[in-house]
């Protein structure tokens, strides 16, 4: 049976899209059967942060109100074997479904896929219970800036009304260089205010924006940011693996001649 | 800047997190900052008839339910670290 995982923040602009496909995309890697949903209706992007915004046919709403089959409207990424994204809808809003019928639709496909990742749209209102409806374990993101750390704190309270059954925490953008001289919270600091386990801690890295840029996510790639993104795939599959030391390793090279 | 302010001034990380406990903690208790300074404050003067509080360290905060005590509500939690004893008082029983 699958696990279906909400990717939620409160806040928006945190991160929670390139978490989903990122995240996404390192459990393919890892050979688990994903499924990726943009719950986000009307304000449509899981698509083209994975590049598959071309071949969208039908979308979330559409298998929702059954105009067609849940198979006809996932898309299939062709650059892995078990990868498949269901895309929101663009022209609804998301009053278009409910609670329930999410419920429903993350048991019809637990059948057919290792892991459903919701990505959920920022906010506290109906589109974010409608994400949160199905889910056996919720990801929360966060930057390490005071709004965004103040609304992944309402999320969480949010969570345990709800009983989730496991919250996480990713604290995403960790600028090492501000942390050391005292000028960013630190990911334990982070930690320590929201009191939930860690999964994940992502560097700020301008890779995220160039694949961004391509829809290539770089999860599994030589960066910082690829290899801290497959480190939680290896956590969620319930591996245990160290944390990245985020202040390694330029190459010598970009040492000498890499601009700072 | 004179080199002493330059010593004791805080770094801007710090300053986010002590900003953030005591908002969240507000949050959390769903009342305003103020209201929990005045819990603060009150905690102290009671406290204060007996012994002496190193009132620097105090922490004061309000947790999401996390453990089985509390019925499904929010905890506070106080952290007073105590200087020593103030004169003993006649207690009478």
């Amino acid at each position: 049976m699958g696990e279906v995982i909400v990717i939620t923040s409160g806040k928006g602009g945190v991160g929670k899209t390139t978490t989903t496909a990122n995240v996404g995309t390192g459990l393919a890697k890892l050979e688990r059967k994903v499924v990726l949903i943009d719950t986000d209706i009307g304000l449509r992007n899981l698509d083209v942060v994975m590049g598959l915004e071309n071949r969208i046919v039908y979308n979330l709403v559409d298998v929702i109100e059954g105009n067609c089959r849940i198979k006809q409207a996932l898309i299939k990424d062709k650059r892995y074997p078990n990868l498949y994204l269901l895309p929101s809808a663009q022209t609804r809003d998301k009053t278009a479904v409910s609670p329930e019928q999410m419920k429903k639709l993350c048991e019809d496909l637990r059948g057919e896929f290792d892991y459903i990742l919701m990505d959920c749209p920022a906010g506290i209102e109906q589109g974010f219970q409608n994400a949160i409806a199905g889910a056996d374990r919720a990801l929360v993101v966060t930057t390490p800036e005071v709004s965004a750390v103040r609304d992944a704190d309402r999320i969480i309270g949010l969570l345990e009304a709800q009983e989730m059954k496991q919250t996480h925490l990713i604290v995403n953008r960790l600028r090492t260089d501000m942390v050391k001289r005292g000028d960013m919270m630190s990911s334990d600091d982070v930690v320590e205010i929201l009191a939930i386990e860690l999964i994940g801690v992502v560097p700020d890295d301008e890779n995220i924006v160039i694949s961004t840029n391509q829809g290539e996510p770089l999860a599994g790639n030589d960066t910082m940011a690829g290899r801290a993104y497959m480190n939680i795939c290896h956590r969620i599959i319930g591996e245990d693996v160290p944390y990245l030391d985020l202040n390694a390793k330029k190459g010598i090279f970009e040492k000498i001649f890499g601009k700072r | 800047m004179a080199f002493t302010d330059f010593l004791k001034k805080k770094s801007s990380g710090d300053v986010a997190k002590r900003r953030l406990q005591f908002v969240l903690s507000a949050d959390r208790a769903g009342c305003t900052p103020e209201v929990m300074e005045c819990i603060k404050n009150d905690i102290i003067e009671v406290l204060s008839k007996y012994v002496e509080i190193d009132k620097e360290g105090l922490d004061i905060k309000v947790n999401h339910v996390d453990n089985e005590n509390s019925n499904g509500g929010p905890s506070l939690f106080a952290n007073i670290p105590i200087k020593g004893m103030k004169v003993e008082r006649n207690v009478h029983y």
